[in-house]
């Protein structure tokens, strides 16, 4: 009986389980990457495990679109201020929280947590009432301003974790050494962090990159992301499945580019930093 | 000379360091010496400037320098973790102070390969600090504070992290290395051998207050209360509460000794005696050495002592005896107390003070 209880090695179907997996999980994903270079026809009439035609003409509807490429032109431009706007307001932010207690210190660092549990539709309302007043709307600033709601508390907390990974007593060394704050930051500090700051730049720009609903709300033209030109696409001629598909693996693209320079630190950055 | 008038720390209302009064002479080796949490690292953050005092004030050469910041004063810390600037290499960290302070680069350079040589760190000028051992940092911390010439030298526990070895190699050094430069030089410890070793004054701590302040040996052989006794002393003190009438001295159980010729003087009634390890012993060192009858609880070998644990009455002894000795626990033996280095404390806890011995 206590033989059953024993290590045994591996199987000869140990590895079916892993196999399945990764094929459902990356279904959706091929199957993205399959429409896309097929023609609308092959889409919806025929079941094709490979395109049988395969032709490049949804990319280039999309590369010669403006109304397109514009798409990912705004996305790129607000996704990027957010993530350098909510970087350098968690810096310091992380800072005071990792080294100094103060009045409330940890419900306020709690607090910023919580504006993270609040579904982006309760602000929708009173930012575009907001940035009506001021003017702002259909602008990228609009957008990565409201995104900064979500991102600095989260670049705060990830930061945090990564500050309080280095000894106080670095601080304390360069002071008595003789470096001024500003100069003991950019000079000691940032190097020790800058694994940490990038992955808080990834998740600024993985949730300011998918995030659809604010981004929508805020713009009409000029600053449209792409996400929301992907969900207006029914034209009078019916659904173009295909340039749909290519839009969609083009928004796959800069994610996947960007988790690969961090792919080290995520475990890490989902931890908030606390490893 | 680094004065410290009334200055106390608070945190949370409770004292971290009671209100202090210290003045360290300029050229002097002064150890801190006491358990942890006892308050000297507390102390040295004080005398650094790193924190500030609640109440009173720290002088330099007579300024008064309470809440100048850390930056503006010429000091140097080292601390028991390994602490560089991991992102510059050997040669950048201990060059670091130098030039923030505008030194040229030609002198810069001969003070670092200088300070390098010194502390054996030549060879690893271009690594940086994490692919060094933790002695290697360690030297790295100490050459840096070595080059920015400080008027006082903090040093907390500096070798408490290093191995055996090295640690002995450094702390012979270290003196010698900072005696040059005419600082003041703190240097904090748990153990008391390592004062010991190091010599000049020491400073004994307990719970945020120092006991006793002095030249090293004086306070070891002169503990001015029991707090300091016990304090400085490793393997710990023994403790024996006896009461003199006349010219004995009769322990409640039942065991008497003749009164040596240094505690004659104190007055009749109880009194508490205490003495070292080695101080008690297999043999008798003199012809007049009271025997006593303990058990014994266990015995350890170091070498070529024994550590013998010993139950006295009700209380625990520790006997250092030279060569090694198995012996039973449980076993009943008679041992020796050299009497000539007894130390008298009163009911108070204070030292009673002795007349020289002869």
């Amino acid at each position: 009986m206590d033989q059953e209880h024993q290590f045994k090695p591996a199987g000869r179907f140990s590895w079916l389980v892993s196999t399945i997996y990764i094929v459902f999980l990356l279904l959706p994903i091929y199957w993205l990457v399959n429409m896309s270079f097929k023609e609308n026809g092959e889409i919806t009439g025929t079941f094709s495990l490979f395109p049988q035609n395969p032709t490049l003409r949804n990319y280039a509807v999309i590369f010669n679109d403006p109304s397109w490429y514009n798409g990912y032109i705004n996305s790129i431009i607000y996704v990027g201020l957010n993530t350098i706007i909510s970087v350098a307001a968690a810096l310091p932010a992380a800072y005071a929280f990792s080294r100094y207690r103060f009045l409330g210190d940890k419900h306020l660092f709690f607090w910023l947590l919580t504006n993270r549990m609040a579904p982006p539709a309760v602000f929708a309302l009173p930012f575009f009432q907001l940035y009506s007043a001021f003017g702002l709307i259909d602008t990228h600033i609009a957008v990565a301003l409201a995104h900064c709601l979500f991102n600095v508390p989260l670049a705060v907390w990830i930061l945090e974790g990564f500050m309080s990974g280095v000894p106080k007593e670095i601080d304390e060394t360069a002071y008595i050494d003789g470096y001024s704050f500003p100069r003991f930051f950019v000079k000691i500090f940032m190097p020790l962090i800058a694994s940490g700051v990038g992955v808080a730049a990834f998740f600024c720009f993985m949730f300011s990159w998918v995030e659809l609903l604010l981004a929508r709300t805020l713009t009409t033209t000029a600053a449209k992301p792409i996400s929301a030109i992907m969900t207006r696409t029914v034209s009078a001629a019916g659904m173009d499945w295909g340039v749909l598909a290519a839009a969609g693996v083009l928004t796959i693209v800069p994610g996947a580019l960007v988790i690969y320079f961090v792919r080290n630190y995520i475990a890490k950055g989902f931890a908030l930093g606390r490893v | 000379m680094l004065e410290m008038r009334n200055a106390a720390k608070l945190v949370g209302g409770e004292y971290h360091i009671h209100p202090t009064n210290l003045a360290l002479e300029r050229g002097t080796l002064n150890v801190l010496l006491g358990p942890t949490l006892s308050g000297k690292t507390s102390l040295m953050r004080l005398m650094a400037g790193l924190d500030r005092p609640t109440s009173g004030s720290i002088h330099f050469d007579n300024v008064d320098v309470t809440g100048m910041p850390v930056q503006k004063r010429n000091i140097a810390m080292v601390y028991q973790q390994f602490i560089n600037y991991p992102a510059l290499t050997v040669y950048d960290n201990i060059a670091s102070p130098m030039r923030l302070a505008g030194k040229d680069k030609a002198s810069i350079d001969r003070e670092v390969r200088k300070a390098a040589e010194l502390l054996r760190l030549t060879p690893y000028l271009d690594r940086t600090p994490l692919n060094l051992s933790g002695g290697q940092q360690q030297r790295t911390a100490l050459a840096r504070a070595l080059v920015k010439n400080a008027s006082l030298v903090l040093m907390d526990e500096p070798l408490a992290n290093l191995d055996y070895k090295l640690r002995e190699e450094l702390r012979a050094e270290l003196p010698r290395i900072f005696a040059q430069s005419g600082a003041i030089f703190v240097y904090a410890t748990t153990e008391p051998s390592e004062a010991l070793l190091l010599g000049g004054n020491t400073a004994t701590l307990s719970e945020g207050r120092i006991t006793q302040f002095g030249s090293t040996i004086h306070v070891y052989r002169k503990p001015s209360d029991i707090i300091t006794a016990r304090t400085f002393a490793d393997p710990p003190l023994n403790f024996m509460e006896v009461i003199k009438s006349g010219h004995e001295l009769e322990h409640q159980g039942g065991s008497r000794m003749a009164v040596p010729s240094h505690l004659l003087h104190v007055a009749d009634g109880p009194v508490t005696v205490a003495f070292h390890p080695h101080h008690l012993g297999f043999a008798s060192q003199t012809a007049d050495a009271p025997q006593l009858r303990a058990k014994t609880l266990i015995s350890e070998i170091t070498g070529s002592e024994s550590f013998v644990h010993l139950e006295f009455g009700s209380t625990r002894w520790v006997m250092l005896a030279p060569g090694i000795h198995d012996i039973a626990p449980d076993a009943d033996v008679d041992v020796f107390l050299d009497t000539r280095h007894l130390l008298a404390f009163g009911k108070d806890g204070r030292a009673i003070t002795t007349l020289q011995a002869a």
